[in-house]
């Protein structure tokens, strides 16, 4: 892999050891897909190398024993929360539409959705 | 309320002596409710200061200066007209540019929200006007609240008011900076894993995290929705606490509110701590904390020990993980959370020939390299393989670390620790290297795991003559007890003027 020094950081020359076992360019560039970002040559040389360190970081977590542990997603002992369905005012129609990039016929406008490759 | 009132840690008594911008938020709200001075008066001293200091500090995005003044003019209004303008009349808060205002523009200092007009206001924005207070202006932050330095605004970095070639922390920087610098007696910002209470100790005001659920996030733009949580900054540890009370309590609006009012914490101001037992975090305090830093916090326990607490090393031995845990599950909230920015509803579109493509054009164009980073681990983490080993595993460190503050708060009320392990660094010293900036949240961010309230009150100077918090942290819902500690810490600075939370209200700018 191509990194650039002046890119590395204070901690570059400690991350070239363990970037290829923690994440993979092609990894990065996967990732990068699935989140809809398009990153330049540069970018995702860096950013497998800052993402790989982070990664490493989280080794002790990764690889603690955990056994039997139940995950918390939350802090709170959440319930379904309910409410009387009654009607309340709502955002203003013309108010939300005025921040759109795009609008048509009082409705958001997109480019074609159908037929794409992306 | 209490003397404490006209006593800020400065030592400054009698409001009729204290004008202009260093008055406390509680002085100029008796100023004005009585008449002494009117809220129009007191918004444009401010306004004024903003003015001649915010060019170097950039505190803020956007000054609501018209806006401040109409609602300056309502609450003279409603005192003319022999009505009650509520207990913060007149007093000035800078909101942190993530809380959402109506018709005003809000940015999470970004190109992707940059011009966007937001068609309703937080509740906590709401209930701030209710209470007579004035939004003064929206001030900076790191990209979506993502960062330790609010460098990573994409309108510019805010500087420290104590040494302008240094961060003022992160990512609520400019709320800090902007109490700090007197540009508003009061704050509000948001802390996700430390957002409030890092800034606050690195400019050297008194910064807050709410239990999980205390102030309603509604309107506040979601960043990690497990962890966020709205906050108060202050000068004085009773100005945070009127503002806390003014936000805090149940709102339909956010399903994850509490369904409880709000804490009375103003109150129990003067009840001291006699009795109480405090821990002292022996893993968020030993090697990796700066010996100054350390001196201070020592100097805090033997103060609260002084004032009839029992103070104790403490170990709570899951909170070592709570870094990894944290930047893990943060940014697999934000993957999710940041899938809305697609340029279709509001905010930046970058035009393509199809709608995917002006998806991923837009969000390239719009959010800048951290956040992108973040979206990318939180993606990472989440995705098909990986979810276990990282996400799940956080998930299970998170009840660990739960498990390990409920035992210690079975022998302990309260515990103490640094706010941060240093004092606030110089531009560019951890931009570079991430992982480097996000060590500076090693102790804030296990309270945002556990969902518990902390409290960062600023304890004097380090050896470079940058303010030092310290950190008190409760179980949940203890925000009385909290402040009870942090008015003690506070007065226990009092008196010395020297180093005190009173040096550091000074500009020296």
């Amino acid at each position: 892999m191509r990194i650039r020094t002046s890119e590395r950081g204070r901690a570059g020359h400690l991350y070239d050891a363990f970037v290829a076992e923690r994440i993979t360019r092609e990894d990065v560039a996967h990732v990068a897909d699935l989140a809809r970002l398009s990153l330049s040559e540069e970018e995702l040389d860096l950013f497998t190398v800052q993402l790989a360190a982070v990664l490493d970081h989280a080794e002790d977590v990764e690889s603690l024993d955990t056994e039997g542990v139940p995950p918390t997603a939350h802090p709170l002992p959440l319930v379904n929360v309910l409410r009387e369905d009654v009607v309340r005012p709502s955002l203003d129609r013309a108010e939300v539409l005025a921040a759109a990039p795009a609008v048509e016929d009082d409705r958001f406008r997109v480019p074609p959705a159908l037929g794409e490759e992306q | 309320m209490s003397e404490r009132d006209t006593s800020g840690p400065g030592g400054r008594q009698g409001a009729e002596e204290v004008g202009g911008l260093e008055a406390s938020a509680l002085q100029l709200a008796a100023q004005v409710r009585s008449g002494a001075r009117s809220a129009v008066s007191v918004v444009e001293d401010h306004l004024a200061g903003i003015a001649a200091g915010d060019g170097e500090i950039h505190a803020f995005n956007h000054v609501m200066e018209e806006e401040a003044l109409a609602a300056a003019s309502r609450v003279d209004e409603r005192l003319a007209a022999g009505e009650d303008p509520g207990p913060l009349a007149g007093v000035p808060v800078a909101l942190k540019d993530n809380l959402c205002t109506r018709g005003v523009p809000t940015t999470c200092s970004s190109r992707i929200l940059e011009g966007w007009l937001p068609p309703y206001d937080a509740t906590v924005v709401a209930r701030l006007a209710a209470s007579g207070a004035i939004a003064i202006g929206k001030a900076n932050l790191d990209e979506f609240a993502m960062g330790s330095s609010t460098e990573h605004s994409a309108f510019g970095p805010t500087r420290n008011p104590h040494d302008t070639g240094r961060v003022p922390g992160g990512s609520s920087g400019g709320s800090a900076a902007a109490v700090a610098a007197g540009f508003a007696p009061l704050g509000l910002g948001s802390d996700t894993g430390g957002s409030v209470r890092l800034p606050a100790a690195y400019c050297g005001v008194v910064g807050m995290k709410p239990t999980y659920g205390a102030v309603s996030r509604y309107g506040l733009i979601a960043f990690a929705s497990s962890l966020d949580q709205i906050g108060p900054f202050g000068r004085t540890v009773a100005d945070a606490a009127a503002l806390l009370e003014v936000v805090a309590g149940h709102d339909p609006l956010d399903s994850t509110s509490i369904d409880a009012p709000a804490p009375a914490v103003s109150a129990v101001l003067d009840a001291g701590v006699e009795g109480l037992r405090i821990g002292l975090v022996t893993e968020l305090s030993g090697e990796g904390t700066d010996p100054d830093v350390r001196r201070r916090v020592a100097a805090a326990a033997e103060a609260l020990e002084a004032a009839g607490a029992k103070v104790e090393d403490v170990s709570v031995p899951a909170t070592t993980l709570g870094l990894s845990a944290y930047y893990l599950i943060a940014p697999a909230e934000a993957s999710s959370n940041l899938a809305r920015y697609d340029g279709v509803r509001y905010g930046l579109r970058v035009d393509a020939p199809t709608n995917g493509g002006m998806n991923v054009a837009s969000r390239t164009a719009g959010f800048g390299d951290e956040v992108k980073r973040r979206i990318m681990l939180g993606t990472y983490a989440l995705s098909a393989g990986y979810y276990d080993a990282y996400y799940g595993k956080a998930q299970q460190v998170r009840t660990l670390i739960i498990r390990d503050f409920a035992a210690a708060y079975e022998r302990f009320d309260l515990l103490l620790s640094p706010t941060a392990p240093t004092t606030a660094f110089p531009f560019g010293a951890k931009t570079a290297d991430p992982l480097s900036m996000y060590l500076t949240d090693v102790c804030t961010i296990p309270s945002n795991l556990a969902g518990d309230p902390a409290i960062s009150v600023p304890y004097g100077l380090g050896d470079d003559g940058m303010p030092i918090g310290v950190q008190l942290l409760g179980p949940a819902l203890s925000e009385p007890t909290l402040f009870r500690a942090a008015a003690v810490l506070e007065h226990s600075m009092a008196p010395t003027g020297d180093g005190g939370p009173a040096a550091g209200r000074e500009r020296t700018t």
